[in-house]
Formats: C-alpha cells, sequence, structure tokens
C-alpha cells in the first residue's frame, strides 16, 4: 500500500469508528475506540506530511478519474493542517477520559460518535480537492460540532449551540452559493481544475461574487472579528473537552478553505486586486485583535475570557494573510499551528480547573496557586506562550509576522502587534494574580492536585509549546512549504 | 422585458434567499427562524438546478435519437444539499425542543437577559 492509498484512511478510520462507537455501552470502550482511531489518523497524517512536501499525493475515490470523479489532493498545505487536526485530537483523547466522565456522565458513546464525526469531518475538509465535498465534510463537521456543543451540562449550551448552528448555517450555505457560482462558470468542481479554467471567465461579476460569498462564508467559520458572535458562547458553554478540541482544530481548519480558495481558485494575482482583501482583511484583522484582547481583559469567567482571546489569535492569522507575501503566509501558518498548541493547553488547564473546582470563574481561582500548582503552572507557562516571550512557540510565530509587516515597510503593525501582546499579558496576569497573590476564601472548601491523567497531557503540549519554541524545524519548515505550496506554482499537478 | 422573464427562477432565488435571511435575522421564535433557514437553503438548491437546465434539452438518459441532455450534475449535487438541510432542520427544531424544556420559551430575544442571574 503506498502513500497516496493509505492516505484517505485518516479521514475513513473516524468515520468508520464513529459507527461502531455509537452503538458502544458503558464509559471505556466509545473511549477506547475512539483514542485508537484518532491516533490511527494522526500517525497516517504524520507519514502524509513528508510524502505530501515532496510531491502532490492525488487520490482518485472509485477509481473515477479526476475531475469527473472526487479526488483527495494532499500538498504540503493541506497535510500540514491535517497533521495539525489529527494530531491536538490524540493529544487532547487521553486527557478527554476523566473530564468527560464528569461533564457527560451518560450517553457517551453517543457522545465520542459525534467527536469522530466532527473529527472526519475537519480532515475531510483539508484533504479533499473538491469544492462540493468540501461544503459536505464542513457541514458533517459543523451538525456533528452543533451536538457536542449542546452536550454542556449549563442551559446556555443550548442557546449557543442553537445560535453556532444559525450562524453557522448561513455560513456553509454562503460557501454553497459561491461554489455554485464557480461551477456554473467553470462546469467543474475540481479545485485543480477550477484553477486552471478560472482565468478564463474571471472578470465577470459571477466570479468576484462568487469570491466575495465565499470570503463571508468562511469568515464566519473562522470567526473573524465582525462574524465572530457565535465563538464566545459556544466555546464557554461546551464541555471542556469539546472546547480544548475546537479551540485548536475548527477555526484553523476554516482559514485554510479561505486560504485555498483565494489563492489557489483565484489566484493571489487576481483575488488581491479585483476586491479591495488586502486592506479588508487588514483592518478586521487589527480591529479582532484590539477588540478580542480588550474584551478578554474584563471577563470574569475564565473560560469566556480564552475565548475572546481566540477572536484575537485569528486576527494575527488574518494579519498574515493580508499581507501576501511567503512570509506572511508563513506565519499566519505558523500561527494557526503555534495557536493551537497553546490555546489547547490553556483550555486544558481550565478544564482541570473546572474538574477540581467545579468552575472556571475568576473568584474560584483565588489561592490556587499554591493547592494546586502542576496546573497553575501549566496555566501560567502555556500563557508566557499566547504572550510570545521568547522560547515559547508563540515568540516564534509572532517574529515571523513582525518580519512579514517590515518587508512591506508597514512598521505601524508592528507596533499594533506589541500592544496586542501586552494586552494579552494583562489578561493572562489577572489569572496569575489570582491563583498566586490573593488567599483563597475560608468558606470554599479545600482541593487538591489534579488527577495525573489530566496533568499530564496538558504538561505534554505546555512542553510541546516550548519545544516548539527552541526547535522550529518542524513547524517553520511545514509553513514555509505550506505557504509556498499556496502562493507558489499552486497545485502542480 | 424578456430578460426579465427569461431570468424568472432567478429572481425568484434572490426573493426566496432575502425573505428566509430576513426571517433568520428579524424573527425571535426559534421554529421562525429554523424555517427561515431552510428558505434560505432551498433557494441555492432552486440556484443550482436552474443552472442544470439546457434549452431543448431532454431528461439525461442515453438513449437513440437523443442529442442534447439536461446536466444532471446539479441534481445530484442538490440532492446531497438536501440531506444536509434536513439534518440541519432536525439538529435546529431538536435543539429547540430542548431549549424549550429548560427555559419555557423559544423566544430568543428574552432568553439572554434571563441568565444573566446564573453567572454568580
Amino acid at each position: 500500500m503506498t502513500i497516496t492509498e493509505l492516505m484517505p484512511f485518516s479521514v475513513l478510520v473516524p468515520l468508520i469508528a464513529s459507527l461502531v462507537c455509537a452503538l458502544l455501552p458503558g464509559r471505556f470502550w466509545p473511549w477506547a475506540v475512539t483514542l485508537v482511531a484518532t491516533i490511527t489518523s494522526a500517525v497516517i497524517a504524520a507519514i502524509t506530511l513528508p510524502a505530501a512536501a515532496q510531491v502532490t499525493l492525488s487520490y482518485a475515490f472509485g477509481n473515477w478519474p479526476p475531475p469527473i470523479g472526487i479526488e483527495y489532493r494532499v500538498d504540503a498545505a493541506n497535510a500540514f493542517v491535517a497533521l495539525l487536526v489529527a494530531g491536538m485530537a490524540a493529544v487532547a483523547l487521553p486527557w478527554a477520559k476523566k473530564s468527560v466522565d464528569r461533564e457527560v456522565p451518560e450517553r457517551q458513546g453517543a457522545f465520542y460518535a459525534l467527536f469522530l464525526l466532527a473529527l472526519s469531518g475537519l480532515l475531510g475538509i483539508t484533504l479533499s480537492g473538491d469544492a462540493f465535498n468540501i461544503f459536505v465534510f464542513l457541514e458533517i463537521s459543523s451538525l456533528a460540532t452543533y451536538g457536542l456543543i449542546a452536550h454542556g451540562s449549563d442551559r446556555r449550551a443550548l442557546l449557543a449551540s442553537f445560535r453556532y448552528l444559525i450562524m453557522g448555517t448561513v455560513g456553509a450555505t454562503f460557501l454553497l452559493i459561491g461554489i455554485g457560482f464557480l461551477y456554473v462558470m467553470t462546469g467543474t468542481l475540481n479545485l485543480a481544475d477550477l484553477a486552471e479554467r478560472l482565468p478564463e471567465v474571471r472578470d465577470t461579476s459571477t466570479v468576484r461574487a462568487a469570491l466575495a460569498f465565499i470570503i463571508v462564508g468562511m469568515g464566519l467559520k473562522l470567526a473573524m472579528l465582525p462574524l465572530h458572535l457565535w465563538l464566545p458562547n459556544a466555546y464557554t458553554y461546551a464541555p471542556s473537552f469539546v472546547t480544548v478540541f475546537l479551540a485548536g482544530t475548527a477555526t484553523k481548519v476554516a482559514l485554510y478553505v479561505m486560504l485555498r480558495f483565494v489563492f489557489t481558485v483565484f489566484a493571489p494575482d487576481w483575488s488581491f486586486v479585483v476586491l479591495p482583501l488586502s486592506t479588508v482583511l487588514m483592518i478586521l484583522a487589527v480591529a479582532g485583535m484590539f477588540a478580542g484582547s480588550w474584551v478578554a481583559m474584563f471577563q470574569p469567567n475564565i473560560k469566556r475570557m480564552l475565548a475572546y482571546s481566540s477572536v484575537a489569535q485569528v486576527g494575527y492569522m488574518v494579519l498574515g494573510v493580508s499581507l501576501v507575501s511567503i512570509v506572511g503566509l508563513t506565519a499566519a501558518f505558523l500561527h494557526l499551528f503555534n495557536h493551537a498548541l497553546m490555546k489547547t493547553a490553556l483550555f486544558m488547564a481550565v478544564g482541570t480547573v473546572i474538574y477540581q473546582v467545579g468552575s472556571g470563574h475568576l473568584k474560584d481561582f483565588r489561592g490556587l496557586g499554591r493547592t494546586m500548582p502542576w496546573t497553575l503552572t501549566a496555566f501560567a507557562l502555556a500563557g508566557l506562550s499566547i504572550i510570545g516571550v521568547p522560547l515559547t512557540a508563540g515568540f516564534v510565530s509572532k517574529w515571523y509576522l513582525i518580519q512579514a509587516a517590515l518587508d512591506q515597510g508597514q512598521w505601524f503593525l508592528v507596533v499594533l502587534i506589541l500592544i496586542t501582546s501586552l494586552m494579552a499579558i494583562v489578561y493572562i496576569w489577572r489569572v496569575i494574580e489570582a491563583a498566586w497573590f490573593q488567599e483563597r476564601p475560608g468558606n470554599q472548601p479545600a482541593v487538591g492536585e489534579a488527577p495525573l491523567a489530566l496533568l499530564i497531557p496538558t504538561w505534554v503540549l505546555v512542553a510541546l509549546n516550548f519545544y516548539f519554541g527552541i526547535d522550529t524545524r518542524l513547524t517553520v519548515g511545514g509553513a514555509t512549504a505550506a505557504a509556498e505550496a499556496l502562493l507558489g506554482g499552486g497545485m502542480a499537478p | 422585458m424578456m430578460t426579465v422573464l427569461s431570468f424568472f427562477n432567478y429572481w425568484i432565488v434572490v426573493v426566496l434567499m432575502m425573505i428566509g435571511f430576513y426571517c433568520v435575522i428579524a424573527r425571535g421564535n426559534m421554529v421562525k427562524k429554523v424555517m427561515g433557514l431552510n428558505l434560505f437553503q432551498t433557494s441555492v438548491f432552486i440556484l443550482f438546478i436552474s443552472a442544470g437546465k439546457i434549452v431543448g434539452g431532454s431528461t439525461p438518459i442515453v438513449r437513440e435519437g437523443v442529442e442534447l441532455y439536461s446536466n444532471p450534475l446539479p441534481h445530484v449535487l442538490i440532492l446531497t444539499a438536501i440531506v444536509v438541510g434536513v439534518a440541519t432542520t432536525a439538529v435546529g427544531l431538536a435543539l429547540t425542543v430542548r431549549i424549550n424544556e429548560a427555559y419555557g420559551s423559544i423566544e430568543d430575544d428574552h432568553l439572554g437577559d434571563e441568565d444573566d442571574g446564573d453567572e454568580q
């Protein structure tokens, strides 16, 4: 079996396992099946990345040759995102066992089945080379995500899920309209084929409308500033494990789809000229960085604070894209990867506190630094990464972002990046201050350190944050290859 | 006049889309929101199906004496999209039922304020 034949299995294994999982009773077996399926998928994604960086892999489903049949087409860009998604899921699952047992005590078979569906949907989006297939996988992962969010124990989880459903469906339908317009103009749905045929017809209002629809639709799923309203509530009220998983994967995949369309399908020399995309994205990105960080500074609920911080971090990624250069795109991909590492670690630490204390409120963090030193130290170290302190992963991506801005002489962007990093210090510091410099109120029950099953995965991620801050061969190499794949030759045959 | 009429189905698409979108945005009742969403999606289905029609084209079944066929691909795509739409509606309505059980109301406008109290 060659790597090309192996590659689709990273989508198929979770998809098939989800059916098995839905039928399993009890608490152990659904989790065990999910763990095995996720790790298998991550291993396949890890094998695919080096091969895809060399040459574009193409797998024709049912042996129908593309562009007629559905094709999985993997180059450095999607292999990088797929490895991120599957890898994050594989790291999060060992952590999930205890937290899910506490927060979703019943019908775990269905819960894990939804998780596997969401995972296989997200991987399907990244690997597929067919526009309509991307829409279908997007809806598979979105519908599973709505179900996962609704599992939250607070009743507001239902409202958050419903609102996400409304906004998410509008976003996905916008993508469908955009794909429809492209199909009408070119008669093909294969991304590589679209890229070839579009230049002949691209000076029409239909194609321009398609670009606008796809950007707005994906902006919704990506939580780009004015379209981010679903995200804070969804992240706050979802079960901790779901937040951990979504924070590292869902918005990243949406960003990838947007990049794939803007750069590969409508070449950047057209899409950034016909619409003032660069300016619009830059303004929205900077506004998102500021608004997200600003609101995060005043949130009493730490999960919601981190959710707003995610809105700000999406801003950094979009800012990298808006610079339209290899370095800028590299910074976007780097931050996509590094932000997944640090936000997952932070949400794990908060989820661990919720597991022990029962609440993620700032006032419940008081005095925890002494009773739960390992958990809170993990939070503080991951916090350093989100601020962008040297030797952490967060520093590497911000460094590239600043370089990209300087290359274009946009020094004011550097100032803005530094200011928002200072704002990150403020909101991370609030937690540290509460945990170490305030006494635990006497009327609160005493809490001890969290179980190792929660601590070890959290610390693995914290360690990865530092590892990728020092040894950047994998991340920078992968991100550069991804940026070159998008900006360079496009989808080489 | 004839150009307007010849794009009749596209006008319907636009009108339906706007009605659906308006329902989603303006209505507080969650069932109405889901129905608006449904209408919005349906308009896109019509857009795809309209694109598959070829003037003078026959049903896309290979047989003697027919040269021109309608394009069957949009129909196939929309079959999938209809399934997606049904699933979305089902999840939306299921959530509405659960929200009604939890809050005793499905008017979106009131539910947000009621909850600020539980934050403490």
